[in-house]
């Protein structure tokens, strides 16, 4: 059945993409010295791993933030002991202020948007598997790829640091809207050196991102292997290769904005503070500036940074769920045009999260249409997913059920999306529960549930060993029946009015749901604890797990071509050549029923 | 300065021999990827001054703008910023002519980027003399929104020129040694960024002339 078409010599001939001269990969040896090989590594899968690791840092430390938010929420009054070693005047005797609960809050949203769904789904598996399934031996820049991860450490660690100053991290939440993240010390605890330290963090992690997506744009362009052309590349390296597109732009808008706001603070300028304001009995000595200018320089990066966080784990999930189901989704083509299509909208619906910044009701409903108009793509992704699964035999491992997971929890937060993008509804809905248990679902877990599923995938790949599968699956259970149970009831809490941000509800109109609020509390805490079951996965794996093999999924795309875990430079001094569309199942090859990207075997397609 | 290019007599293969001195400056996969990966950092870079003009247009529009008069200085380094772009592109067609073998180019490439890289200097020290102008008349950052702008985006401005001045001392440096190792993308690339630079200076100084 399987026809072998001949020897190089004969292919060679047949190059869609041969060149005058093939340059020599990588001829240099591997960096010696601990330092080069580990820490200031120019290996693109170095890297990866640091992003990860960052990821991994930031998500635990964001995790226990919210279970701290959590238990202030319901026991407002509860001692936390140790707490008050980290902050004096924020938790006195272990007991979270109302101002502390804020920082909590602020810290818990600025790691997980920038530092855990940037860097996780996009930059560590980005880095570490794009130039591999583009058959590349490293990155175009690999200079620049240490640059941004180690500026992206730096704006970690400036973040961090604002735990640890007396004045604490700022209260201002992600968003820092202007006026009052912009004059200082008036506007609370937090807002004097904490919220310059997050000004000075989401700067560099701007320069860092910019670094990457530029890295990631070149490399995709002209570092391709020969044969693999662009439609030819797998949907994680379409997904990641868009999202640094959609990178690029965002993180370019925020840079300034992040400037133009520390000049606020420390210049005397006045791009955000209005005339005549005053804060905490002061009047502000600065006139004329427009916070809303800060609204929209900040959305025009923010929301595309949704996007940022979804996409990378859309293409993960396809790669996957192809893999699993043994044939090829209903249409490559068109879930590739449909994230461009969504890269290319997320431009143009920034002033949805402004409809009630008092800006023209006219404007309103124009930001209105194309945020109805992105659910159009979303949904054909949505429809291609399942319609694939239809009277597919998927088969079932953490891989998939993540996979899987991350369809459900996108459908379930993407829906509330619908209500939320009319301007009418909105006004009811605005800075409500609703809106929190919406983003969590559809963008912070959906997303997460991508990066778990590429982790239990390409884990034997980084690391040549397995992870358990019976952990795995424990661990997908409790964070798939968690998560519904905590953000659930977000939606209805938000319908009967529980405003976000709030420090506590124990003594207003909310009391009589309070009980819904300790559910999510109980069901945080424990979904939390189920995590450590990934992390202790993750760490015996890595040492005691069971041997992987090459291809342990029987995939096709590049990755799966080379030893676990890959060589210094990936393909062993040689440019993989390519022959074949990304996923060949369901087909009858040498190996079974696929035929990976560089066998040179031809294509029988087999079966109705 | 005089220079001549060896040009076979047959237009066709005059063509083939152009075509060959183009693709020699992009001969591997990573010249094609710095190049793709300069047009894609100036993207970004322009992303990032639309961003400060959008916010440079809403701030005029409040009502407490009041237009600062620019030093005159200013038209003085407009016209050495451009000049240091014209003394550039002569540098790249000298060492494009030469390219690869003929070092006597190579050295005459290097005095031009060298007159480039004074022209770059004077034209940072002349900012300098427009910023300390401002300063006598008593306009700092925090006077004006106007003057806030002004010594944002000339400060700005001034960095990125940093960059290409470092990216020019390189250079000058490879050329006058007679270097052979020098990637010609690499001269093109800081061509193409020294270029854009000039025409990002003369936006900004348009940006903030004009009078909404």
């Amino acid at each position: 059945m399987v026809t072998v078409v001949g020897s190089a010599a004969v292919l060679e001939r047949g190059d869609p993409m041969a060149e005058g001269s093939v340059e020599q990969a990588h001829v240099q040896a591997p960096p010696e010295g601990f330092l080069r090989r580990y820490v200031f590594s120019l290996d693109h899968k170095v890297i990866g791993k640091q992003y990860y690791g960052l990821a991994l840092a930031s998500v635990f430390t964001g995790m226990l933030l919210s279970w701290l938010m959590r238990i202030h929420l319901v026991w407002p009054t509860a001692r936390i002991p140790g707490l008050e070693l980290l902050s004096k005047g924020g938790a006195p005797g272990g007991i979270i202020t109302p101002e502390y609960y804020l920082s909590l809050l602020t810290m818990h949203g600025t790691l997980m948007v920038f530092f855990v769904l940037t860097n996780a789904p996009f930059a560590a598996f980005g880095n570490y598997f794009l130039p591999i399934q583009i058959g590349a031996e490293d990155m175009a820049f690999p200079r620049f790829n240490m640059m941004s991860f180690w500026t992206t450490f730096a704006a970690w660690l400036v973040l961090m640091l604002a735990f640890f100053i007396p004045d604490g991290p700022p209260i201002s939440g992600w968003t820092s809207y202007a006026p009052l993240s912009a004059v200082g010390r008036d506007a609370g605890p937090g807002m004097e050196y904490g919220m310059s330290l997050w000004g000075i963090s989401i700067a560099l992690f701007c320069i860092g991102s910019l670094l990457g997506a530029l890295n990631f744009i070149a490399t995709t362009l002209d570092l391709r292997a020969k044969g693999m052309t662009l439609m030819r590349m797998p949907l994680s390296t379409w997904a990641w290769f868009i999202t640094s597109c959609i990178a690029l732009l965002a993180f370019a808008v925020l840079l300034p904005a992040c400037i133009l706001l520390i000049l606020d603070r420390h210049a005397g300028t006045s791009f955000f503070i209005p005339a005549g304001l005053v804060i905490s009995d002061r009047v502000q000595p600065h006139a004329g500036g427009s916070p809303l200018l800060w609204q929209h320089l900040f959305w025009f990066f923010g929301h595309p940074e949704v996007y940022i966080a979804i996409l990378p784990s859309m293409g993960i999930i396809s790669h996957i769920l192809v893999n699993s189901l043994r044939k090829p989704l209903l249409s490559h083509k068109v879930v590739i045009y449909s994230m461009m299509s969504i890269g290319f909208l997320s431009y143009m619906v920034w002033g949805h999260h402004m409809f009630l910044s008092g800006m023209n009701p006219t404007s309103a409903l124009a930001f209105s249409f194309p945020t109805l108009t992105i659910t159009i793509p979303a949904t054909v992704l949505v429809l291609i997913w399942l319609g694939s699964l239809y009277g597919a035999r998927i088969q079932i491992n953490s891989a998939s059920l993540f996979a899987l997971g991350f369809i459900s929890m996108f459908v379930a937060g993407g829906v509330s999306g619908f209500f939320l993008a009319q301007p009418s509804i909105d006004i009811y809905l605005h800075a409500t529960y609703f809106v929190v248990g919406h983003f969590h679902m559809v963008m912070g877990v959906a997303s997460l549930f991508g990066v778990f599923a590429g982790t239990y995938f390409w884990f034997p790949k980084m690391t040549g060993r397995m992870m358990d599968e019976t952990l795995g699956k424990l661990h997908f259970w409790i964070t798939f029946i968690g998560t519904y149970c905590i953000f659930m009831p977000f939606h209805y809490l938000g319908l009967i009015g529980n405003v976000r941000r709030y420090q506590s509800f124990v003594d207003d109109f909310m009391a009589p749901y309070i009980g819904w609020h300790k559910f999510i509390t109980v069901c945080a805490l424990l979904t939390g604890a189920g995590q450590l079951i990934f992390l202790y996965n993750l760490i015996y794996s890595r040492f005691k797990g069971k041997p992987a093999a090459e291809n342990p999924w029987n995939a096709t795309s590049l990755e799966w071509s080379i030893p676990s875990p890959p060589p210094w430079n990936n393909f062993g001094g040689k440019h993989p050549v390519v022959y074949h569309d990304p996923y060949q199942y369901g087909v009858k090859g040498s190996k079974g029923d696929f035929v990976m990207q560089d066998s040179p075997e031809q294509v029988i397609v087999s079966g109705d | 300065m005089s220079f001549t290019i060896a040009t076979p007599a047959n237009p066709h293969a005059a063509a083939l021999h152009q075509a060959k001195r183009n693709s020699v400056v992009l001969t591997t996969r990573h010249d094609r990827a710095s190049r793709s990966g300069i047009w894609v950092g100036l993207f970004a870079i322009t992303m990032s001054f639309a961003a400060f003009s959008s916010a440079l247009f809403v701030r005029e529009g409040t009502t407490d703008w009041t237009h600062i008069v620019l030093p005159s200085v200013l038209y003085l380094n407009t016209s050495i910023l451009l000049a240091s772009s014209a003394t550039l592109e002569v540098a790249r067609r000298l060492l494009a002519a030469s390219w690869p073998f003929a070092s006597r180019g190579a050295h005459r490439a290097g005095a031009w980027v060298f007159l480039t890289l004074l022209l770059g200097l004077a034209f940072c020290v002349g900012q300098f003399a427009a910023w300390r102008d401002l300063r006598a008349q008593g306009i700092y950052l925090a006077t004006s929104p106007n003057s806030s702008f002004f010594y944002l985006l000339t400060l700005i401005h001034a960095l990125h020129v940093f960059a290409g001045i470092a990216a020019l001392v390189y250079l000058a440096g490879r050329l006058t040694a007679g270097h052979s190792a020098l990637r010609r993308s690499l001269f093109e690339n800081t061509a193409i960024y020294w270029h854009f630079m000039s025409v990002l200076w003369v936006y900004l100084f348009l940006l903030c002339r004009m009078k909404l």
